[in-house]
């Protein structure tokens, strides 16, 4: 597939949405080719030159494109579940630009190799730019150390073992002081796995109605209380991702105030959603970590509210039909994220608790800041991913309508606000709203 | 015709049912007690009927317990044990029920180690479901037959105190008869160690006691449940000489129950482990053999009332 990146581009009549700059105004943005040439309220104020091509925003929002810094891809491996080209096209319908994907696929991301396979392949798609993370540990097996520092060369942005906890606590202080050598980052799945061990949901009430196992809010503060320490000592970087309890945000908030080099994330179903939506067993709420309780949602909110969880994430987790038609305990975790990332997100604007502009830093600049990318800003020179949205359309989320191969969203015909009208990947539409 | 007071195509778990409901099953149960005591106990009210017992995990007494009552109704019943068989070969639950439901069954009876497994069925096929055991979830006709036991033995169920010993926590029989005691009026007492407790069970509308001198004191009825010696000892529980000093019923420890307070127990036992051997054949205390016989006349009555509803669905 050939790429064709045009040449110069108007994009006249919007809001200018820039949460670095703290823009915040009606304008137009410029681009020639990849880049980002000019951009302001006064920008075109006597008309587009001629020969430039423009497009008119209409008014709608004009933001870096959002930067996803938790996808779960399922190439190579499980292609029947998603593809580097299904995730794509699902994640520039979501107007996420670069997103993030984690090592657990098949073979493992822990070699140099797989990294590169994935992301000439993600590349000549040509939609959102795939960064991978290494692997902390071979194989994600929490024994050796993965080559951390050669990965980071070749491209991994910062390292985990994705969707398990690396729970020794030896090799996680190891883990840390290493690729503190290098300054890198470790981004940690907090729960302490042998209190997780045979629990599906969270545990409490619902639970013991349901007659499922429980996995207690404690797990993730056991974790984080621990790593918090070893961050202490090693003096490294750490990254907790999908943060989901109250305590939780509690222990970063501290960890924070004391000056650790500590950032964290959450996913829209950790302050959208509580564990009242299993239901009556809906495998499609199996997430991990669990929902929480309704205590815990608000504390999530609270914590992104007041910046202790600098980022949100779709922590998007394709999972097909065969492995969630199953009785709950045995169906597989995860929803995907991609396609709502935005509009849930939107949520938190729309009820009050976050300005526009800050919800807009918590998708798009905070994590390009956090992983070092030249992404999620509106500034000259800066690369051409842009999103133009309306934060007011409603919607009704239809997974029939999606994307991603997988359909399994624990948002299924929930009326959301707000939505992706284009998406653009160095200089190039890549995505329209028909 | 449709049963009015119970207007239901499946049985899947006491919560949601009401006292009506619950009566109309335990009324038409009692029925068939006498019934299947008399020397004519063969019916046709189901002939023609399929009943399939499909269980996914290992009992004789529950599978047995349904076989005779299709066959005293007169249906034909299958027994289906699927524990190694089609689901090595990657079969899954719901492909077994689909394979099934093409050959038209009436009555489905699933038991299974997952919790919920009995109500995804019921949503995959057109035939009756009875939940006859799911995981840690539910065991509805286990609490039909205890609730038909006691009520034959005292007269009623409203105002009696229940006192259900043991390992709650692993218990779909302590969940089902949680749920279908409080809604008959009865008082709910758990006894059991901490370990076996799952969490926030005093939500569901019980007294929680951690000593069985405190909890049996002055109750009408003692329910012990049984304990899972493999993967009890050691993990939730020291040993099971430790649990039986303290939370296995003996003479002693049921002294502080009224004087003619009842025992029952689910059964399989382990003697000497929950219950004192010598206890559990007391035929002054001990009402375990009579549940066993209250078993079949329950599912006799749930075929019958799921069967019929069927009928005026078509």
């Amino acid at each position: 597939m050939s790429i064709h990146t045009p040449g110069r581009v108007a994009y006249t009549n919007a809001r200018l949405l820039d949460p670095a700059s703290g823009l915040d105004a009606k304008g137009a943005l410029l681009t020639d080719g990849e880049i980002i040439i000019d951009v302001g309220p006064g920008l075109f104020a006597g008309g587009v030159p001629a020969g430039i091509e423009t497009i008119d925003c209409g008014g709608a929002c004009l933001a870096p494109g959002l930067v996803d810094m938790r996808v779960q891809l399922r190439e190579p491996g499980e292609e029947h579940k998603e593809t580097l080209l299904s995730a794509g096209h699902a994640a520039v319908a979501g107007g996420v630009t670069s997103m993030v994907c984690l090592p657990n696929t098949d073979p493992v991301i822990d070699d140099v190799a797989t990294m590169e396979f994935v992301a000439r392949r993600a590349r000549k798609n040509g939609l959102t730019k795939v960064y991978p993370y290494g692997a902390v540990t071979k194989g994600l097996e929490g024994k050796e150390l993965a080559e951390i520092g050669m990965l980071a060369e070749a491209g991994a942005l910062a390292f985990t073992d994705g969707t398990v906890s690396i729970k020794n606590a030896q090799t996680m202080r190891r883990a840390l002081a290493y690729a503190a050598t290098f300054g890198l980052l470790i981004v940690q799945h907090a729960e302490e796995p042998t209190m997780a061990a045979g629990g599906v949901m969270n545990e409490g009430e619902m639970a013991t109605r349901l007659g499922l196992s429980g996995i207690s809010p404690a797990a993730e503060a056991i974790m984080l209380e621990r790593d918090m320490r070893l961050v202490e000592i090693t003096g490294g970087r750490y990254h907790a991702a999908h943060v989901a309890t109250a305590e939780g945000v509690e222990i970063i908030r501290k960890a924070k105030a004391k000056g650790l080099a500590v950032t964290c994330d959450t996913a829209p179903p950790y302050f959208a959603l509580n564990e009242l939506a299993v239901g009556e067993y809906r495998t499609f709420a199996k997430l991990s970590p669990p929902l929480r309780s309704e205590d815990d949602r608000r504390a999530v909110v609270e914590g992104i509210k007041d910046g202790t969880i600098d980022i949100i994430a779709s922590d998007h987790a394709p999972q097909d039909q065969d492995s969630k038609r199953l009785p709950f305990a045995q169906a597989a975790a995860g929803g995907v994220g991609l396609e709502t990332l935005l509009a849930i997100s939107l949520e938190l604007y729309h009820n009050g608790h976050l300005p526009l502009l800050k919800l807009i830093e918590r998708l798009t600049f905070a994590p390009a800041k956090l992983l070092g990318l030249k992404a999620g800003r509106l500034k000259a020179g800066a690369a051409a991913d842009l999103v133009l949205f309306d934060p007011d359309k409603p919607w009704k989320v239809n997974p029939q309508a999606f994307h991603s191969k997988s359909k399994n969203t624990p948002f299924d015909a929930r009326p959301v606000q707000g939505k992706v009208l284009r998406t653009i990947v160095d200089g190039r539409t890549v995505f329209v709203h028909d | 015709m449709t049963d009015t007071l119970y207007p239901h195509r499946h049985l899947l778990g006491i919560q949601g049912l009401g006292q009506q409901e619950i009566t109309a099953l335990l009324d038409l149960s009692d029925s068939y007690v006498d019934k299947n005591r008399s020397t004519d106990r063969k019916m046709s009210t189901l002939r023609g009927k399929t009943v399939i017992n499909l269980f996914f995990e290992n009992s004789t007494r529950t599978r047995t317990s349904f076989e005779l009552a299709g066959k005293r109704l007169g249906a034909d019943v299958i027994n289906m044990s699927v524990q190694a068989s089609s689901v090595a070969k990657g079969e899954t639950l719901i492909d077994t029920a689909m394979t099934l439901n093409a050959m038209h069954v009436d009555v489905l009876v699933v038991r299974h180690a997952d919790s919920g497994a009995a109500q995804l069925l019921s949503q995959k096929v057109n035939c009756s479901v009875i939940n006859a055991g799911d995981g840690q979830h539910e065991h509805p006709t286990q609490a039909l037959l205890d609730a038909l036991t006691i009520r034959r033995r005292k007269g009623h169920l409203d105002g009696l105190t229940v006192a259900i010993c043991g390992d709650v926590r692993h218990s779909r029989v302590a969940r089902s008869n949680i749920h279908l005691l409080n809604v008959m009026g009865a008082n709910v007492r758990l006894v059991a160690p901490r370990t076996l407790l799952p969490s926030q069970i005093d939500r569901m509308g019980v007294e929680v006691f951690h000593d069985m001198r405190k909890g049996l004191k002055d109750c009408d009825i003692v329910m012990m449940l049984r304990v899972q010696n493999e993967r009890m000892a050691g993990n939730f529980i020291p040993s099971i000489r430790e649990y039986f000093h303290f939370f296995g019923l003996d003479y002693e420890k049921l002294s502080v129950a009224k004087p003619d307070a009842l025992i029952m127990h689910p059964g399989p036992m382990n003697r000497g482990v929950e219950i004192d051997s010598d206890l559990a054949d007391d035929v002054e205390r001990s009402v375990i053999r009579e549940q066993v016989e209250m078993g079949v006349a329950v599912r006799m009555a749930c075929l019958d009332i799921l069967t019929r509803n069927q009928a005026e669905a078509k």
